[in-house]
């Protein structure tokens, strides 16, 4: 889905658990996320350390798509 | 005395239970668990199973480092001849255990090892090349055939005796070229295949083109504070009630749902369709995995111009690539013709 989006001229970025998966199906922009059944949260945190934590993560996602890549980058 | 097998399972056909068991750690089972038993009756008398490491997917996939350390070292205390790994048929996360596994005791250990995937299961782009992949059908329907297939592999290997063609051998191939004697010289072979192309006729190429589906990353997005911004994710996230039916696996369909004015995604209105992972955590806070809390006060705080109205969902779990890829192109077509200029786009 990544690359069809990609093809069709909108940058887009991967927030995903499994990097080498995400590298193999060819998304470019690529960002770690926390867990497979919680990508973009974790429940051993308060509410509000999980949102923090969150925007964090979208903010590192809209930093890779402000981001010039030549080829599949992690930001780690 | 015949050969020591060690044979790799998920928790699922570990036998441990579903995906609320997904994090189970490594543990070893003396003996046959599961498949182990066909596979055992496939070897025969020269090969014997006997142990079973057994490991969560989710466990091993958040943890592939550790994981691949704790289980090759529970495999090495067995002493064994050979991994057998799954098979994992279409179920990515066991795939990619599987071949990780393979090639971290093929590597380590220097035996032989064998495992069993369907074609589009993301564990055999990454370890096609290390390792024997037999290929199998999707879903574990096809445990039938596939065992008899793995299980001929591996007394090969233990015997040392020659492995055939991928097309005769039934596994995937591993883009090894060989030496071999035709009986009819290159020049008839190639101008045969033309005619035969020529006149629509099937032919089989001896030496196929890899194939690169690579896309050109797009530029950056300028002006973040200026842009309209996407969500999609193949986690399954849609409205209580799932409206659309999106199936829990193998999907064949995708979802498009407003998000206009709706500030957190509750519970009590959203939920997971995904029967690919421990459904508590998205169900409990859907925001987990489509972020819409976060990109809210992203949007009030300047820092993107606008979160899209509309999210688009579907279940990212065997889904084909074929289908996902349809669907994409779907949805992309209407994100451009909607403004959006950056997507985010989440998985399980």
């Amino acid at each position: 889905m990544v690359k069809e989006i990609e093809r069709a001229g909108i940058p887009v970025v991967h927030v995903c658990t499994i990097v080498p998966i995400s590298l193999t199906v060819g998304a470019n922009r690529i960002v770690p996320a926390v867990a497979i059944p919680h990508p973009l949260g974790n429940p051993a945190l308060s509410k509000e350390e999980e949102k923090s934590l969150r925007k964090s993560l979208a903010l590192k996602a809209l930093k890779a798509l402000e981001t010039p890549v030549d080829g599949q980058t992690v930001f780690e | 005395m015949p050969y020591r097998v060690v044979h790799y399972l998920n928790q699922f056909f570990g036998q441990i239970g579903g995906e609320d068991k997904a994090g189970t750690r490594p543990f070893v089972k003396e003996g046959i668990v599961g498949p182990g038993l066909a596979l055992q009756g496939a070897l025969g008398q020269d090969a014997q199973v006997v142990a079973t490491v057994i490991c969560g997917d989710g466990y091993f996939n958040e943890n592939m480092e550790v994981a691949k350390k704790e289980i090759l070292s529970m495999i090495k205390s067995y002493s064994p001849d050979i991994l057998i790994a799954g098979p994992a048929f279409n179920a990515g996360r066991y795939g990619v255990a599987c071949g990780a596994i393979c090639k971290e005791v093929k590597d380590e250990l220097g035996i032989p090892v064998v495992t069993g995937m369907y074609p589009e299961n993301p564990g055999v782009e990454i370890y096609k090349k290390d390792i024997y992949i037999a290929k199998t059908s999707d879903s574990a329907a096809g445990m039938r055939s596939a065992v008899p297939v793995m299980a001929k592999l591996a007394l090969k290997l233990l015997k040392g005796e020659s492995i055939a063609s991928p097309d005769e051998e039934g596994y995937i191939e591993r883009g090894i070229r060989k030496n071999v004697f035709k009986d009819e010289l290159g020049a008839k072979r190639a101008v045969d295949m033309l005619i035969a192309k020529l006149n629509g006729r099937e032919f089989k190429t001896e030496y196929p083109m890899p194939d690169f589906d690579r896309v050109t990353p797009n530029p950056p997005v300028k002006d973040m504070s200026k842009a309209k911004v996407a969500l999609v994710t193949s986690g399954g996230i849609v409205p209580k009630g799932n409206p659309d039916k999106i199936e829990s696996s193998s999907a064949s369909k995708y979802g498009k749902y407003s998000i206009a004015g709706v500030e957190v995604l509750t519970p009590d209105k959203y939920e997971t369709a995904h029967g690919g992972y421990d459904p508590v955590y998205a169900n409990s806070d859907p925001n987990r995995v489509l972020p819409v809390d976060a990109m809210r006060e992203l949007e009030k705080e300047g820092v993107i111009g606008k979160l899209h109205d509309y999210y688009y969902a579907t279940v990212g779990n065997g889904t084909s690539v074929a289908n996902a890829k349809k669907y994409a192109q779907t949805i992309a077509k209407e994100l451009v013709a909607d403004g959006v200029q950056a997507v985010i786009l989440t998985s399980t």
